[in-house]
């Protein structure tokens, strides 16, 4: 009995067990204080739909041996750029959609690459040099924010009229976009569908291009780079493809965040966006080393259910917003956890 | 002479950056010059406390932070005691100090077991701690420890205030030594604290433990090999740091005299390590000089840089932000620096035995 409930906790992991039993305990607590449970799910499904690309943008990076990719803002500042062009432009609906995945994925690639290349040059450093590098990129971004050539007034200051603003409105016909494509309601929850699919959609072209003969040599330059290297794929070149990946994806990640979210903000805003994202992919079980498709998957259900359960649930218990405390305690431990187990070794 | 050149090329473009910044901002010199010895005298204390770890090869102590915050833990409840002047420094010194060691202790122990990714680890360890805190300080508050103390709490008693005033303690320690010259205002007792922990941290690395640190520091292994208990060394460092740390917080928040109870600790981090990076220090060599000069310059940066960014953009806010471009600029260049350093000697230190035996190599 107590072997198997050992290979049990073994088998999904201390981490996701002690969230896993939290959640249940919140949806205990949330349906005896009678919270609307159904609106709960709602919510969560949203969420789960709005941030699992950029959980997703982790998981070509770990694969290809450049490990969690901590600088993810640098393809966040890609989307952002992505989503002003199209509001300054005023494209509509899909048209502007599209239009900013189409520069947010152009952007991020290129970016990507540069970025690969410094990763190549610093083997065993990439997280910290990655976090720094975002660090570096956001906040020169914000000088640019002030002095870029926009030139729509709902955009800029009044005052001045130069800089963006803090926070922009997304334009009706741009917002909510996806969640609102074939939403339907069952059992009083709604289902976001074209969210979710375009989440599923994401998912399933990283799943069959691991299949794929590029892709199984990127999985094999991550996994034994000297056997790679014998195999003759070139480790180096897979290493930056898996970054470019990874920056497109939190780049096109960062536009359906926005779009769902109504809101662009700016400035240091995106400063500490790339630590949830690593936290959900390690809920899922993912480590330095390891990570699919599926572990960002689990992860980002797991931690976005979390979070958005997490605040109506205390706020009925205690006063004040306990859900952004409970995001930075969770993620960060999390990260932290992954970093002190040994078969995170980035070595 | 090439690796002199090296050595103090960052401190001499920042110093060139400086002086180009003071010409262009036109900002009374005295003006300045008050600013930058207050500034001084507050920011000094924290700067030095990243030179042990680094000694004993854990890198940048990221983890400062919990120091910072074991610090502002001493003052929030002298404060809330109404203890004044310098009883009430020296008595949030006192509590702040078992907090500090408990944490670096315990920061000590998780880099332990982080090896070869000890700045990153405790970058972390400053963000997980940092939620804790505001878990203790916003929610526990007035719940779970029965403070009430309008002055400090939120009106509905549950969490501190944002901000919070030092009124009892503000200028305890600037006061307690006044001396003015050439029309400038210096405080000096928090310098001579500065200059006695100079000669601590001097006099430190002339002890048996400072050699051990050094030796650490250098190769674990061989220090393992001389008998040297490596966790325990590396322990000792990070709680030296954190103490430290929370000390220097202390002098940070009695000079500024509010403290914005969830923010004031979050950039210390950062500010403290480009200071030291910007001296002219590395992720593996740092000195008390370049601490002090490094601290010297990035605060004039930090001075002229909205003025200079409202004379040459017109835009006061630009210098701001290049401020914090600076900062995290600096230390992404070191690290960079740094690691493409490390990786092209290990490269180059490989490349040799390759041509002898290739089965080396591909272990690797």
């Amino acid at each position: 009995m107590i072997d198997s409930f050992k290979q049990l906790i073994n088998k999904i992991g201390l981490p996701r067990l002690t969230i896993i039993l939290f959640l249940v305990a919140l949806l205990i607590i949330a349906s005896v204080n009678r919270l609307p449970t159904s609106m709960l799910l709602s919510n969560s499904l949203v969420r789960i739909g709005m941030n699992g690309v950029m959980v997703l943008a982790m998981v070509p990076s770990v694969q290809s041996g450049a490990g969690l990719n901590f600088g993810l803002s640098i393809g966040i500042i890609a989307g952002l750029i992505g989503m002003l062009v199209v509001m300054e432009f005023e494209l509509m609906g899909f048209l502007g959609l599209i239009t900013a995945l189409l520069i947010a994925c152009v952007l991020g690639a290129a970016a990507g690459y540069l970025y690969g290349l410094i990763l190549n040059k610093v083997r065993g450093q990439e997280m910290m040099i990655g976090t720094y590098a975002g660090f570096s990129i956001v906040s020169g971004m914000c000088m640019f924010w002030l002095l870029a050539p926009f030139k729509n007034p709902e955009m800029i200051w009044v005052v001045g009229g130069k800089g963006l603003r803090m926070t922009l409105a997304v334009n009706d016909s741009l917002a909510k976009i996806l969640d609102n494509l074939w939403k339907f309601k069952i059992l009083g929850v709604e289902i976001p569908v074209g969210l979710l699919l375009a989440f599923a959609l994401a998912c399933l072209f990283l799943e069959v291009f691991f299949r794929s003969r590029l892709g199984v040599s990127m999985k094999i330059a991550g996994a034994n780079p000297a056997f790679a290297t014998s195999c003759g794929v070139n480790v180096d070149k897979m290493r930056v493809l898996g970054t470019v990946l990874s920056t497109a994806l939190g780049a096109m990640g960062m536009v359906i965040y926005c779009q769902s979210f109504g809101y662009v903000q700016l400035y240091m805003a995106p400063l500490m966006m790339s630590f949830p994202a690593v936290a959900a992919v390690l809920i899922g079980g993912a480590s330095a080393r390891k990570a699919t498709v599926w572990n960002a998957v689990l992860g980002t259900a797991l931690f976005q259910t979390l979070l958005t359960i997490s605040l109506p649930v205390t706020r009925s218990m205690i006063q004040g917003d306990i859900s952004e405390v409970a995001k930075t305690i969770i993620s960060n431990t999390m990260i932290l956890y992954a970093l002190t187990r040994k078969e995170g070794d980035g070595e | 002479m090439k690796q002199r050149i090296r050595q103090n090329a960052v401190p001499v473009l920042f110093l060139c950056m400086c002086v180009l910044g003071v010409l262009i901002s036109g900002q009374n010199l005295r003006y300045i010059a008050q600013e930058l010895i207050s500034r001084l005298a507050r920011n000094w204390f924290l700067v030095l406390s990243l030179i042990i770890p680094v000694t004993a090869g854990l890198g940048l102590n990221f983890a400062i932070v919990l120091g910072a915050m074991a610090g502002q833990v001493g003052l929030i409840i002298a404060t809330h005691y109404k203890l004044p002047g310098l009883l009430g420094l020296i008595t949030a010194i006192i509590l702040a100090m078992p907090i500090a060691v408990v944490l670096g202790i315990s920061a000590g122990h998780v880099l332990n077991k982080a090896r070869g990714r000890e700045m990153i680890t405790s970058m972390m360890l400053g963000f997980a701690v940092n939620g804790i805190y505001q878990l203790v300080f916003l929610f526990m508050a007035g719940t779970v420890f029965p403070i009430k103390n309008p002055e400090i709490m939120l009106d509905n008693g549950v969490g501190l205030r944002g901000t919070i005033e030092l009124k009892y303690c503000k200028y305890a320690l600037d006061n307690l030594i006044r001396l003015r010259l050439f029309g400038i205002d210096i405080p000096l007792a928090p310098i001579i604290v500065v200059i006695l922990l100079c000669f601590g941290i001097r006099w430190l690395y002339q002890t048996k433990l400072g050699q051990e640190l050094r030796a650490v520091g250098q190769d674990m292994g061989v220090a393992s090999v001389a008998g040297i208990n490596v966790d325990r060394t590396r322990i000792t460092a990070m709680v030296m740091s954190t103490v430290l740390a929370a000390i220097g917080q202390v002098i940070f928040l009695q000079n500024i005299g509010t403290m914005n109870t969830f923010n004031s600790h979050e950039q210390i981090g950062t500010v403290a390590i480009a200071s030291l990076l910007v001296g002219g220090a590395t992720v593996s060599r740092a000195t008390v000089g370049q601490g002090l000069i490094g601290t010297l310059l990035f605060q004039l940066l930090f001075i002229i840089s909205p003025a200079a960014g409202q004379r040459l953009m017109g835009n006061a806010q630009i210098g701001e932000y290049f401020r914090v471009f600076i900062g995290y600029g600096i230390i992404g260049a070191a690290l960079l620096i740094h690691a493409w350093e490390r990786s092209t000697s290990q490269r180059s230190a490989h490349r040799q035995p390759k041509e002898k035996t290739p089965e080396v190599t591909l272990n690797n």
